[in-house]
């Protein structure tokens, strides 16, 4: 599903050049649970970030369901985006002047879809993350284990193929951090195929697969 | 998608009450002054009372004489005469009027000086134009060919020279310059910024001080014609040219010997600009820079503001761009959802704008600064005034909404 080969990611300014991700290779599974950690600064989020096309490779091929990447322009890759990859943030990343559905519309917007669909499609996205009864209610009203359950809503309401989660518990408590891990297990026994960055071991071993960096280098 | 923009557009309005007081303030102000210049536009141009027929009308209001190498120039209105033979023969005309340009005059009443405009016009004058008559009725071809002393005058007249103006006035005289002229009718004035028809008292062209006798080309007298419909304006102007085409030349006026003649027959708003764009390629360029100029200081100025603003405003919501184009959106969409939000705040200001604008015009209308003003916001001045809208809205909208498109997805979700 996901097959990354030799990409390494350089950031350079005027006078320094930064080796943030080097040689890194990397096949997800279609339905594969995989969780990415490593000490702070070691390139994990830049890896997710490169797998889903918020970030261009200094060097490398990456393939998404079998379709390489050839071109990073906006045209190219915002409806490869759209359709086959689901964020979650760490800091939810919620659009506080809008209600939770009007949130979890979002990735709809830019497909070709009836308002009636929207709603029928973000109604449906709410109910399996338990959050029905809170729709019109806006972000400033919820905990964050809420606004993070609203996040996934948005991230599986365009049904992705792929769900990539950057530290999705990093703002809660275990509790509620244990509440998203287990709806994102259900969603990846639903068959989606889940990449999630994390530095809590607990988390991580509920994935199926665990992949580490240290200094842009995969050393499991 | 839209209700989502609009929904935006809202809720960011409503998040910082002083920036959007700011802001809104400055649009409502900007459009306020170009409602209210384009409802004085109208006004100056547009066909209002008594110009009522101004579609279907020519003016003719000057002969322009020159020698061959252009050196030399005499411009005038024309002599009673000339338009007679020249302008009053159109046929393919419905009507043609002769008059002339008003004049300053004075009145007394007792010992308190009245100052009034006079015209001297023929009786077609009342036909071509639309005047309503309160009390009495023109003059007509009778009383021009006795030579009778009879006046038409405004109700503002009236109410300033007879004591008791609510009685009616018909029959009564009015003195003028020393000479006593029975009133025959009372109309409703026309304003100033009218000046083919605006006068406080109209006098048949046979009375005494209008000169009509003049021998010549040149005199004060000038010409409305009214065609029988739009269509038929083309007809009848060259109809008039082919007239004027029959004056021998060269010839010689007053001393003066001219080979070159031109006498124009516009539609008003073409003889409005004519003495401007034929004043010669200085007055041309200081005319287009005057606009040029007031355009940037009422339109230019107030949009780079907003576009600061919106720069500002834009880069609040940095998190919310990284988060749309993370989920699909492409930077078009996103353009256009600013602009969009860009144009509903605009058009939020364009409402506020567009009751100032009312309100200001009743006060215009009924302070007196100009006399009998009749500004309006009509469906023409409505229609320019959302036009203007929505470019204010792009020209404000664009740049904040580019600069917005280059921000990469990492960098706006980590603000």
């Amino acid at each position: 599903m996901i097959k990354l080969q030799n990409v390494e990611k350089i950031y350079r300014t005027s006078s320094i050049e930064t080796l943030a991700l080097n040689n890194i290779n990397l096949n997800v599974k279609k339905g594969e649970f995989v969780s990415i950690m490593g000490p702070s600064g070691c390139g994990k989020s830049t890896l997710l970030n490169i797998i889903g096309l918020l970030d261009a490779p200094s060097k490398g091929i990456i393939e998404l369901d079998g379709q390489k990447v050839e071109t990073y322009h906006d045209k190219a890759i915002a409806p490869l985006r759209n359709k086959m990859l689901g964020f979650i943030f760490q800091s939810f990343h919620l659009i506080n002047d809008l209600s939770v559905i009007d949130n979890v519309e979002i990735p709809l917007l830019y497909r070709s879809t009836t308002a009636r669909q929207r709603r029928e499609l973000a109604e449906e996205a709410l109910e399996k993350v338990g959050l029905s009864n809170r729709m019109k209610h806006f972000p400033k009203q919820l905990s964050g284990g809420q606004k993070q359950r609203v996040a996934i809503a948005r991230a599986i309401v365009g049904k992705p193929e792929i769900i990539l989660a950057d530290e999705p518990t990093g703002n809660l408590d275990s509790a509620m951090g244990n509440e998203i891990i287990n709806i994102l297990q259900s969603l990846n026994e639903n068959g989606a195929t889940i990449v999630m960055v994390t530095h809590d071991d607990a988390m991580a071993k509920r994935t199926h697969r665990l992949i580490r960096l240290f200094d842009g280098t995969q050393v499991l | 998608m839209l209700a989502n923009y609009i929904k935006i557009a809202w809720k960011v309005l409503l998040r910082h009450p002083f920036y959007t007081f700011i802001t809104l303030f400055g649009i409502s102000l900007t459009l306020t002054v170009l409602m209210l210049l384009t409802s004085f536009l109208d006004h100056l141009i547009g066909a209002h009372y008594p110009e009522t027929k101004r579609n279907r009308t020519l003016y003719i209001e000057r002969i322009v004489m020159q020698d061959s190498a252009r050196q030399s120039m005499m411009s005038n209105s024309m002599s009673f005469k000339f338009l007679t033979d020249y302008a009053k023969t159109v046929k393919a005309a419905e009507r043609v009027t002769i008059f002339s340009y008003f004049n300053g005059s004075n009145a007394y009443v007792g010992s308190r000086k009245i100052k009034l405009n006079i015209t001297f016009s023929d009786a077609d004058f009342w036909r071509v134009s639309d005047f309503k008559f309160i009390e009495g009725k023109p003059y007509n071809e009778q009383n021009i060919a006795n030579g009778d002393y009879v006046a038409v005058i405004t109700d503002d007249f009236k109410k300033h020279y007879f004591a008791n103006s609510d009685e009616p006035v018909i029959g009564k005289n009015v003195e003028i310059e020393s000479i006593n002229y029975k009133v025959i009718g009372v109309v409703k004035g026309s304003p100033i910024t009218r000046p083919f028809t605006h006068a406080d008292v109209y006098f048949p062209y046979t009375a005494p001080k209008s000169n009509y006798q003049n021998s010549g080309m040149v005199g004060n007298f000038i010409a409305m014609v009214l065609a029988k419909d739009p269509s038929e304006l083309k007809a009848v102007q060259s109809e008039f040219q082919s007239n004027i085409a029959k004056i021998p030349l060269p010839g010689n006026q007053g001393g003066f010997k001219y080979n070159i003649l031109e006498v124009r027959s516009d539609p008003y708003l073409i003889n409005f600009l004519t003495a401007i764009l034929h004043g010669g390629p200085g007055l041309r360029n200081i005319f287009y820079g005057v606009i040029g100029f007031v355009m940037l200081m009422v339109m230019g100025l107030p949009a780079i503001n907003l576009v600061n603003l919106n720069v500002g405003r834009i880069l609040e919501r940095s998190s919310e761009i990284g988060v749309r184009k993370a989920f699909g959106a492409p930077v078009k969409t996103l353009m256009w959802q600013f602009i969009v939000e860009n144009i509903f705040i605009t058009f939020i200001g364009g409402g506020i704008a567009l009751i100032l604008t009312y309100i200001l015009i009743q006060i215009i209308n009924t302070s007196g600064w100009i006399a009998y003003a009749d500004l309006t916001i009509n469906f023409k001045v409505f229609l320019v005034s959302i036009v203007v809208c929505l470019v204010f809205g792009l020209l404000s909208g664009v740049l904040p909404a580019l600069r917005m498109s280059k921000l990469s997805i990492i960098d706006a979700l980590k603000s």
